[in-house]
């Protein structure tokens, strides 16, 4: 039961932060140049990403589960961890932040200044960008909900899970009516990336035959673990950032 | 031949991201579990500690050259 909310959380999280990013795009483009081919472009992107997580989640849910803890789990740590390496170089200063409003006006400024494609009724250049950008940051959520589903015979949560993030982000776009920057984005990723590389050590473990103390509830130990040296870390960047360039980090 | 390299890549860029010494690494560790785990070793600590090694040690790194 426990590890169902860490799952339906997890996956949530990972999903929201993705369609975050997917509606900045997709605001920009349909701001500027209309709707119907963006959501036209929104909607089949939409359709593949169901087609990929129908297709590949039974699928998956047919190999023994001891190979499928270990692959799955391996492509999650190498996954997670570079989530977390990047939301840790991000929290330290060593990688800018990722900034929505700052994407957003730079979407909006490319299709602005991109040439009219319009053929057969749709503008291309709409739902290309539209289609890309959905599909792009939408393949990472098909591929988390795969594996967190697959790895745990509950795609079917996983994929509510999902769902109803990508359904907040949505209302809270329409209700906002812009780029949603006040979600604290860069904390979030960090939360995701201790997430997605406890769950990758975890299953990778068990795969390779681990008999974790505690059973699922070890699952919360390595959060916690992971969560203390990911934020040491921060901390000793952030040091020796100010260490070395005392004058630019102090303003 | 270019399409199946721009998939390929996009793969690559996805799973392994840029810097592969993290992924080559986090494979060892995987396999040094298996191998205890498979000589009756418990190996449930080593991962955990991999982890938190490679990724400070890949973190370090980026930072020298930042």
């Amino acid at each position: 039961m426990s590890s169902d909310v860490i799952l339906f959380f997890a996956t949530f999280l990972a999903s929201g932060v993705e369609a975050v990013e997917a509606l900045t795009i997709v605001l920009a483009v349909g701001v500027v140049r209309g709707w119907r081919s963006t959501l036209v472009g929104v909607g089949a992107a939409s359709l593949v990403l169901v087609a990929v997580i129908a297709a590949l989640g039974p699928a998956l849910q047919n190999i023994p589960i001891g190979t499928l803890r270990f692959v799955v789990g391996a492509l999650l740590l190498a996954f997670g961890v570079q989530w977390l390496r990047k939301a840790v170089l991000r929290a330290s200063g060593y990688k800018p932040l990722h900034d929505e409003a700052e994407a957003f006006l730079r979407e909006r400024e490319e299709a602005r200044s991109a040439g009219g494609a319009e053929k057969a009724g749709m503008d291309w250049y709409s739902f290309t960008v539209a289609f890309k950008g959905v599909l792009l940051e939408g393949l990472e959520v098909a591929f988390i909900v795969v594996t967190f589903g697959a790895t745990k015979g509950r795609l079917g949560l996983a994929t509510a899970a999902a769902a109803s993030a990508a359904l907040v982000v949505i209302v809270a776009g329409v209700v906002v009516r812009g780029p949603l920057e006040r979600v604290p984005e860069n904390t979030l990723k960090f939360a995701v990336g201790i997430m997605l590389t406890s769950f990758g050590i975890f299953w990778g473990g068990e795969g390779a035959g681990v008999d974790w103390p505690g059973g699922d509830v070890a699952i919360l130990g390595i959060i916690g673990f992971i969560g203390v040296v990911s934020l040491a870390l921060v901390r000793a960047l952030r040091r020796r950032r100010v260490a070395l360039r005392p004058a630019e980090v102090g303003g | 031949m270019r399409y199946l390299r721009s998939f390929g890549r996009f793969w690559w860029d996805f799973v392994v991201g840029d810097d592969w010494r993290v992924a080559a690494a986090l494979a060892g560790a995987l396999a040094l579990t298996w191998l205890l785990e498979h000589e009756g070793i418990s190996a449930w600590w080593l991962l955990p500690l991999a982890v938190a090694a490679i990724l400070a040690e890949s973190v370090r790194r980026e930072a020298r050259r930042g």
